[in-house]
């Protein structure tokens, strides 16, 4: 509908330039002038593209603090934790298995977290206002962002894998790239925590608050010890934190069997948390 | 917009800048933060090519107005129209571009990249290194953001600013932070090169700056448009110039500084001329100190004749900076 007008435009002007050859020159410029302007078209995905994930990818891969998060720390807790408890059963889980995809639900978790939590800061810092001048489209910005996330917590998946293999921890390939999936399809949800809390925290702490917070829910979630180490009261409590959804999902396809509230778990969290981030948004908007 | 499509074609009269639509239209424009009129009932119309600065002091209303040209604010009131379009898709259009005052770039990405990055998001853009040619950054290119001057910034944010080859770039204090050298290297080369064709207009507090690069200056004050015209009518608008002449030797003239003699048939005396001065149209002020009368007037050509008929010498006549018609204008806006 927006191209209607334009086209009719650069119509109508078009023969009273030709029509008068003499003194044509000044409405000739006009109306290639005009034309110009019909031909500028705003971009197609609004702006979504390659180069902005190669950028952003690169960004992140930059960012020592994040690959700390992301990719050193699960590693190094699996040498700790994980092959210590080779040969150990977790119920009818291998220990060590159990352990590389908690781990690595924890990475991806931290990736999408600090990614969303990104977007924030990136706000404070006018480069979203710097966006907000080109035609790049604020829910093609927010996706950019949270596709890199997701990506980065691929890479903090296939660590935690790779080094499970090489430490002679194994499992069917197919188990493994489902669960890997699944670790990566979860993380969505603190994703779209990380944008919620990135825009409800004053820019400079919503990194560093974010990643405390997800040390905690790791902990109590039992991304980090069993959950039947806990008191029972907080074992309930446990139960209703979103990296105990996460976690539980990600490891159903190691045979252990799993909670089915865990897909409820992840769904409404998710749900709370992207209406949050569309909540929290909206009222930032005044800011730009 | 719709009128516009089928005059041009029937009126064969008007000549062709009637047919392109302003670059910037505002009417009525208007915003409020709580109880602080921001801006006031702001109308403005830009033609395409013209170089505008938008001159006032802090809390004028400069950036809020800038905020809504560019469509990142709404208006409480009134209409924004860019080349008569709505500032969003002439944004989405890259028909207009911005160069922000401060912040809006990410430190861990290089010169080249920010650029890259900038460039990706547009339908169609200007080579990226044309771009860093023509802001003078090609040769930091791959230095990263954070190592960069304020004038290296503001020269990539001008880049970036320059990607989607605009038709209209608005900048909103662009040389905040330089020194005066730095000032002024800025905008030869942005005016040398790239801007040639463009429509400017740019938000400043520096009075010499509006003076020396815009054709246009338009003064606001308290969210409305004080003063509207080339730099020199605004100059003349509300400062009067200062003209001072030695007067005379009176013959008659025992107390000089009196200003009491009346006995001025002949020759007119002391008083005579002042009175003569201050019957004359425009005059402000008008001092004598010894032999030397000074005075303030908005008409000094005739000042300055009044004084020659009467034969006064060493003639001087001063122009006001711009920064006293500012002072002038805005207080009494305000």
């Amino acid at each position: 509908m927006s191209t209607q007008p334009s086209t009719t435009k650069s119509n109508t002007i078009q023969p009273a330039s030709t029509g008068k050859p003499g003194t044509a020159k000044p409405s000739a410029t006009s109306a290639t002038f005009l034309d110009s302007l019909s031909e500028r078209r705003p971009p197609s995905f609004g702006g979504f593209s390659a180069t902005l994930l190669r950028l952003e990818l690169i960004r992140k891969l930059r960012n020592r603090r994040t690959l700390i998060f992301t990719m050193i720390m699960p590693a190094v807790f699996y040498l700790i934790f994980g092959v210590s408890n080779r040969g150990e059963m977790l119920g009818d889980t291998n220990a060590a298995l159990y352990i590389s995809v908690s781990l690595a639900t924890y990475g991806a978790m931290v990736a999408t977290t600090t990614g969303g939590a990104q977007v924030a800061v990136e706000r404070a810092l006018g480069w979203s206002r710097q966006l907000a001048l080109t035609p790049l489209h604020p829910a093609a910005y927010i996706l950019t962002k949270v596709i890199v996330s997701m990506m980065l917590g691929a890479v903090s998946v296939i660590v935690v894998f790779a080094l499970a293999a090489i430490t002679g921890v194994h499992a069917p390939l197919g188990t493994l790239l489902l669960s890997g999936l699944l670790v990566i399809l979860t993380s969505s949800v603190f994703a779209a925590f990380g944008v919620m809390l990135g825009y409800l925290l004053p820019a400079e702490n919503a990194i560093q608050v974010s990643s405390m917070v997800l040390g905690i829910l790791s902990l109590i979630g039992g991304l980090f010890v069993p959950l039947e180490i806990w008191p029972n009261t907080l074992q309930t409590i446990a139960h209703f934190t979103p990296a105990y959804g996460a976690g539980e999902i990600a490891r159903a396809p190691l045979g252990g069997g799993y909670d089915q509230w865990a897909v409820v778990n992840v769904v409404v969290w998710l749900a709370i948390f992207v209406a949050g981030s569309a909540w929290a948004l909206r009222k930032d908007t005044a800011r730009v | 917009m719709n009128t516009d499509t089928t005059h041009p074609a029937t009126a064969d009269h008007r000549i062709a800048p009637g047919q392109i639509p302003d670059a910037v239209s505002l009417t009525g424009l208007s915003k409020s933060f709580g109880d602080l009129k921001a801006v006031d009932g702001l109308d403005l119309n830009i033609r395409p090519g013209e170089v505008v600065a938008f001159l006032g002091p802090n809390g004028a209303g400069k950036t809020t107005t800038i905020d809504m040209l560019l469509g990142l604010s709404r208006p409480d009131a009134g209409a924004v129209e860019i080349f008569g379009m709505p500032p969003r898709r002439a944004v989405s259009r890259g028909l207009v571009s911005s160069v922000m005052q401060t912040g809006g770039l990410l430190d861990d990405l290089t010169v080249r990249e920010t650029v890259e990055y900038t460039s990706a998001v547009f339908a169609s853009s200007l080579d990226v290194d044309l771009v860093l040619k023509r802001a003078g950054i090609a040769n930091i290119a791959n230095a990263t953001v954070k190592k960069c001057s304020g004038g290296q910034k503001q020269r990539l944010r001008f880049a970036m600013a320059l990607l989607p080859d605009p038709a209209l770039i608005v900048l909103d204090e662009p040389t905040t932070g330089m020194d005066v050298t730095g000032r002024r290297d800025f905008w030869h080369e942005m005016r040398a090169d790239a801007l040639t064709g463009k429509t400017i207009l740019f938000a400043t507090h520096y009075l010499e700056e509006a003076d020396e690069f815009a054709d246009r200056v338009i003064l606001v004050a308290g969210g409305r448009i004080v003063a509207d015209g080339p730099s020199h009518e605004i100059r003349a608008m509300a400062a009067a110039k200062t003209v001072s002449a030695t007067l005379p030797v009176f013959d008659t003239e025992p107390d000089t500084e009196s200003g009491t003699n009346a006995r001025a048939e002949v020759a007119p005396g002391v008083a005579g001329i002042v009175d003569l001065l201050g019957g004359l149209a425009g005059v402000e002020s008008i001092d004598v100190q010894g032999r030397r009368l000074k005075m303030r007037t908005s008409d000094s050509d005739t000042a300055a004749r009044t004084l020659f008929d009467h034969a006064c010498t060493d003639l001087e006549i001063s122009s006001h900076s711009l920064e006293d018609a500012f002072i002038s204008l805005t207080t009494k806006g305000a």
